[in-house]
């Protein structure tokens, strides 16, 4: 099956998944949903991929859903009383979930560890840790980003989910664009823009990214839609919290199914 | 401590190839050796205690046996999500070592103590904490937490060696007479003052005195459950606030054992009751846990006697 006809197919499972546990944070989940399509089925022995906005995680869920890491009985216990898919990731419950989020800032410091365990082991496995914008707030970021450039991390991708929205405002509204690009430049990361919804191009840019060993850590900043693939979900704040009635939910599978044809029967 | 932490770790540097040491940018003229010795698996992540936690936290998910070394407060406090969130909820070897818990660094301020250090890391998952009162418990603890490959905490301060009237126990060690009336228990290197006023004044052949170098205590060891069902007399002496230290946890598990103590007196830290800073001899005085304040106290359990 090719990626592009999972896009349509995965975000009528994140819908269905959030509107029975009757869940938030779908506009976080369909922001981000095409990176991780990109990411995750295309990692080399080795590779980690950390889900550091850990809200998202119902996407992540789906991927590896469609991955076959996580079976349907168990996707279908989502949010529910005696599961281990809860609304931020939990630990130590699957292979590719290597660490459990949902406190934002967590990721990036994990993947410098991981990153620099492998370069002292010689090994060519990549890290890679996706954030949202919002979270770059987060002073870790900063302190992490100092230590992957002092340390040469060029096997550590940081992706960051550009959507512009954060808890309670634009990223403009609130305390500026801590995603900017000349900021991450500034610090010492080799950056790169790219749409975020565009599968081939990160995935071909990652690939890129992965062969560049020039000591410069890379920030892969991915301009995304929050809420993409939901009309009346798209660029809004609401759909950060929000939870779909029965009517959101019949008004967002039709808007997925129209704007993703090749994923209908 | 220091010296003989920092000389430990060089001394397992081969045996452990996994051994991985981070300093959040401290061991001017203290830790050279390992940094010699170590080489790449020698690292400073800076002044930077939240990142150094997280990507140690990554290191071990990788193989590693993390150290991270600072002075206690900033690596406890500063960065305690990273310690519950990235390092206890996946039982990784992470191991913080604080150096100078308590009243340590005196006059330094308020900042740079450690007082309820314990209590805020004892009650994390898969967490343990390691608190040597003399130099030769240093070792045990420091075997255990490398064999253990659980996260833990180890909170150095001044040490002396252990004195030879003590024998070594599983939580540390103890001294105990035929005649107890009364039973000590205390941590870490306070325990040395404790030993002084039980000399001076001449209660030594009186009292059952118990060290407890690990925490949470979450078993009153059988010795000390013993010792107080005989003596029903509790003194408990500890750098550390109450809520969450040795004291509560001694009395805790005394009172879930059914052991009636009709006599209890914690000497522990208070923070800064007259709002005024010293050294720590300074602070000891202060909250009681000098000589001349031990004895003090020791004097209201014989009193009568």
């Amino acid at each position: 099956m090719e990626p592009e006809s999972l896009q349509g197919r995965l975000r009528s499972k994140i819908l269905e998944m959030n509107f029975k546990a009757k869940s938030g944070h779908i506009g976080s989940a369909l922001s981000c949903l095409d990176i991780m399509l990109s990411v995750l089925p295309d990692r080399a022995e080795g590779d980690t991929f950390i889900l550091s906005k850990g809200h998202a995680t119902s996407a992540l869920y789906a991927v590896l859903n469609a991955l076959g890491e996580i079976p349907d009985e168990v996707i279908d216990s989502f949010y529910k009383n005696g599961s281990v898919l809860t609304g931020h990731p939990a630990p130590l419950k699957f292979p590719s979930i290597p660490f459990a989020t949902g406190s934002l800032g967590h990721g990036f410091p994990i993947g410098n560890g991981i990153a620099l365990a492998d370069k002292i082991k010689g090994s060519t496995a990549m890290t890679c840790v996706l954030m949202s914008d919002g979270e770059t707030n987060e002073g870790t970021t900063w302190e992490a980003a100092h230590f992957a450039v002092a340390n040469k991390l060029d096997n550590l991708l940081v992706i960051i989910d550009k959507n512009r929205w954060q808890g309670f405002g634009s990223i403009g509204e609130v305390l500026g664009d801590t995603a900017a690009p000349q900021l991450w430049a500034a610090l010492g990361f080799e950056v790169n823009e790219v749409d975020g919804h565009d599968i081939a191009a990160i995935r071909t840019l990652k690939n890129e990214l992965r062969q560049r060993k020039n000591g410069i850590p890379k920030v892969l900043i991915a301009n995304t839609v929050k809420g993409k693939g939901v009309d009346f979900m798209e660029d809004t704040l609401d759909w950060h919290y929000l939870s779909m009635n029965d009517g959101h939910y019949e008004k967002a599978v039709a808007s997925v199914q129209t704007n993703y044809k090749s994923s209908q029967p | 401590m220091r010296k003989h932490f920092s000389n430990y770790i060089e001394n397992v540097a081969d045996k452990y190839d996994d051994l991985v040491f981070v300093t959040g940018d401290l061991g001017y003229n203290a830790l050279e050796n390992l940094r010699d010795k170590l080489g790449n698996r020698f690292i400073n992540a800076g002044v930077a205690e939240q990142n150094m936690i997280g990507m140690a936290a990554g290191m071990a998910y990788r193989g590693y046996r993390v150290v991270c070394y600072s002075i206690a407060p900033f690596v406890v406090y500063r960065c305690l999500e990273q310690m519950r969130n990235d390092v206890c909820f996946h039982e990784l070897p992470v191991f913080i070592a604080g150096n100078g818990g308590g009243y340590h660094y005196g006059a330094l301020g308020s900042s740079h103590h450690a007082l309820e250090d314990l209590a805020v890391l004892s009650g994390l998952p898969n967490m343990r904490c390691y608190v040597p009162a003399f130099l030769d418990d240093m070792n045990t603890c420091m075997d255990e937490m490398f064999e253990r490959r659980l996260p833990a905490y180890l909170r150095l301060g001044v040490g002396k060696p252990m004195p030879a009237s003590f024998t070594p126990t599983a939580y540390g060690a103890r001294r105990t007479v035929a005649n107890a009336q009364l039973t000590v228990v205390a941590q870490s290197p306070i325990i040395n003052n404790v030993l002084q006023a039980l000399q001076n004044d001449g209660l030594d052949g009186v009292t059952d005195v118990f060290v407890v170098n690990r925490m949470p205590l979450t078993d009153l060891p059988a010795d000390i459950a013993h010792s107080l069902s005989t003596c029903k007399r509790l003194l408990t002496v500890e750098e550390h606030v109450a809520v969450g230290g040795l004291g509560a946890s001694v009395a805790y598990q005394a009172a879930a054992l059914g052991i009636a103590v009709e006599k209890y007196v914690s000497v522990c830290a208070h923070g800064y009751p007259n709002g005024l800073y010293g050294n720590q001899s300074y602070h000891h005085e202060v909250n009681g846990m000098d000589i001349a304040g031990l004895s003090r106290t020791l004097h209201t359990f014989f009193e009568n006697a």
